[in-house]
């Protein structure tokens, strides 16, 4: 065998062996579960990016999750991380935020579990304007259980449980969030990545409900099902269809299968939370001290 | 509120969270235990704590969930329809060991059932509503007063046992008043949560000595947990398989099992000489104690034991009681489900009768007296 021309520089082989984010990250639980050409795995250093950018203390964050590949996040994040119940990422977290108002709370889930099962959750804190920030992974379908259809499935794409297409109407979910209430409204795909690392650094030191949605390919269940290729080929159909319009109505954002993806910030308004609404009009009354 | 009250049970209920410590409540209205959340929106804020009306019952048992971890003392109040809502997040509650206190004031069930009168059928709801295997602490008021009590000592056995606690009132006792005395915060136990002394690295949320019973951190001190309702090891990750499923769930049982002498509670009257049992709880055991009464005085050798908490089920004591009585009586407000653990110890060393109520009301205790009096034959 022959031998490499130089040998590597200690600086070198140390950079090589710590993984760049390995700070912000249980090591001891890599290797991460997602597949191969999975948006995830991008969304999840965009967080981190992210988190460093806002230069908010990350032992001040806590990330709470719900169950689906996406929920996987919070136990791959080296933060203070709950991995709850399939749906209530959102109510744990009102009671983390509520009770903690310096916490930055941030909630990490799929389209499944906060647009299906935990949908009522969402609206709710949403109305609320709740102090969280919620990054909502969507992959238009259930893939840690297979590729079933979803909240957000598109009319005609294919799922394991829609096996002739898609038919209901699916969820346009910057729209849902800014009509129940969110005050900070963004779609991203998983190809923008500094845009949606931007976003993510300018919606952690916020107040309010904040919701960021990532579409995202997943080429084992979605992509595989619909022939919509690899992880790359949905990166490239992303690059080629992908909109930008900040301010955009999110009225019309709706996503069709194979159509064009409207992305940008629709949507960055203050209005008093839960947290400032309780402490003016009952606790400044009633001055109760804990 | 130091002092003597004319007071409902739901209030008391509320007056005992916040005696204990209690400083955030998250609930859904629903009869009869609406007056228990009433109650906290007026006094939390006073105190300052935090009130809030959740979308569900899901959400709320959720919601208290996550305010514990972030490092508060917390409850949620409910009833049948609710409680069957709540059986998800108590397996989270139990299966995270995170300590807080849930309330069922029971109605008549099933479904939407009887919702303004009284039921005691979600008893072993209790025990085993939510799927898998785990062990529960359920706690049996039976008045006012003991509302007040059992839910300080709810909030205690949630600290010392880092879970959820039962309190399974029921609509009559609920709605009763009578008096209830506070007593000064010096003269009440009440136990702070067991923080960790460790230094973050040092610490797993799930690693614990001979009462099996882990250490608490909260969100934001700097220990980076991660805690999670799938089978996990004592750093709190998931490990999907048969070994570590074996060490959790016998982690989750040994922590009531090994240490059910602290826990158990129950009342014995007359029991030294008795020849039949009674066994009640909750508003049940006030009309048994007639019913007790009515058969001693027609010289019957009868005695009661109540049952303060129903879960962990004080097994050892029906063990050595049957050896002892002719006949148990069990008098609930259902078809037979306490009955059936005391009819599961006893062992076939006696027979066990229930005197069953579909419930909306209260027994007779002439009925329990004639069933008493049938037992002894």
């Amino acid at each position: 065998m022959k031998k490499p021309a130089k040998e590597p520089s200690t600086v070198f082989e140390t950079d090589l062996r710590i993984h760049p984010m390995a700070h912000y990250l249980r090591m001891d639980r890599m290797p991460h579960i997602w597949c191969s050409g999975c948006g995830l795995g991008s969304s999840m250093t965009c967080f981190i990016m992210g988190l460093q950018e806002s230069g908010i203390d990350e032992k001040r964050v806590a990330v709470v999750s719900g169950i689906g590949c996406t929920g996987r996040m919070a136990g791959y994040l080296n933060l203070d991380s709950f991995h709850t119940t399939h749906g209530r990422a959102i109510p744990f977290a009102t009671g983390l935020t509520l009770v903690n108002p310096d916490l930055r709370v941030v909630v990490i889930s799929g389209d499944g579990d906060i647009a299906a099962i935990g949908g009522n959750h969402l609206i709710h804190a949403a109305r609320r304007n709740m102090d969280m920030l919620v990054l909502c992974v969507n992959n238009f379908t259930y893939g840690m259980t297979g590729g079933q259809a979803g909240p957000t499935t598109p009319v005609s794409a294919r799922a394991t449980t829609a096996p002739y297409g898609a038919f209901e109407y699916p969820f346009n979910l910057p729209y849902l969030a800014m009509a129940s209430g969110a005050t900070y409204v963004v779609r991203w795909t998983a190809l923008h990545l500094r845009r949606l690392k931007n976003s993510i650094a300018e919606a952690l030191p916020k107040r309010g409900f904040r919701f960021i949605e990532v579409i995202s390919p997943c080429p084992t269940a979605y992509a595989h099902k619909n022939r919509l290729g690899s992880g790359l080929d949905v990166m490239k159909f992303y690059r080629e269809n992908s909109v930008i319009k900040h301010g955009a109505d999110p009225r019309e954002a709706d996503i069709e299968f194979t159509g064009k993806i409207i992305v940008g910030k629709f949507l960055d308004i203050e209005r008093p939370t839960f947290a400032e609404l309780l402490a003016e009009t009952v606790t400044a009354k009633v001055g109760g001290a804990r | 509120m130091v002092g003597e009250h004319f007071m409902t049970g739901d209030h008391a209920c509320a007056e005992g969270g916040l005696a204990a410590g209690c400083s955030f409540f998250a609930g859904y209205p629903i009869t009869p235990s609406t007056e228990i959340a009433e109650r906290m929106s007026e006094r939390l804020p006073q105190v300052g704590g935090v009130f809030i009306q959740m979308e569900d019952e899901i959400a709320s048992m959720n919601t208290i969930l996550g305010a514990a971890w972030g490092g508060w003392k917390t409850m949620t109040c409910t009833s049948g329809p609710g409680f069957s809502l709540m059986m998800e997040n108590l397996g989270l509650g139990l299966v995270l060991e995170t300590p807080a206190v849930l309330v069922n004031i029971q109605r008549g069930g099933p479904s939407t059932g009887l919702p303004t009168l009284v039921g005691q059928a979600d008893m072993m709801q209790a025990r085993w509503g939510s799927h898998g295997d785990y062990e529960v602490i359920a706690l049996c008021p039976s008045s006012p007063q003991e509302l007040f009590d059992l839910t300080v000592r709810a909030f205690n056995l949630a600290e010392e046992y880092r879970m959820p606690v039962l309190v399974m009132g029921d609509e009559s006792v609920g709605h009763m008043s009578e008096k209830v005395v506070i007593p000064p915060a010096d003269k009440l136990k009440v136990v702070p949560r067991n923080y960790t002394k460790k230094k973050p690295g040092e610490y797993w949320p799930y690693e614990f000595g001979k009462d099996e019973v882990p250490e608490m951190v909260k969100a934001g001190d700097g220990y980076r947990i991660h805690v999670t309702g799938l089978t996990h090891d004592k750093r709190g990750y998931p490990i999907i398989d048969a070994p570590t499923q074996d060490w959790m769930v016998r982690h989750l049982k040994n922590k009531i099992i090994k240490n059910r002498h602290k826990i158990i509670d129950v009342e014995e009257t007359n029991l030294e000489d008795a020849e039949v049992c009674v066994v009640s709880y909750g508003i049940s055991a006030r009309v048994s104690h007639r019913a007790m009464e009515l058969a001693r005085d027609a010289g019957i050798k009868c005695g009661m034991l109540r049952l303060v908490t129903a879960w962990p089920f004080c097994e050892e004591k029906i063990r050595e009681l049957a050896q002892r009585v002719k006949a148990f009586v069990v008098v609930e407000i259902n078809f037979g489900q306490m009955s059936l653990e005391v009819e599961r110890c006893a062992c076939c060393k006696c027979p066990t009768y229930l005197v069953p109520h579909a419930g909306g009301d209260i027994h007779d205790p002439e009925k329990v007296f004639e069933a008493i009096r049938e037992a002894v034959k």
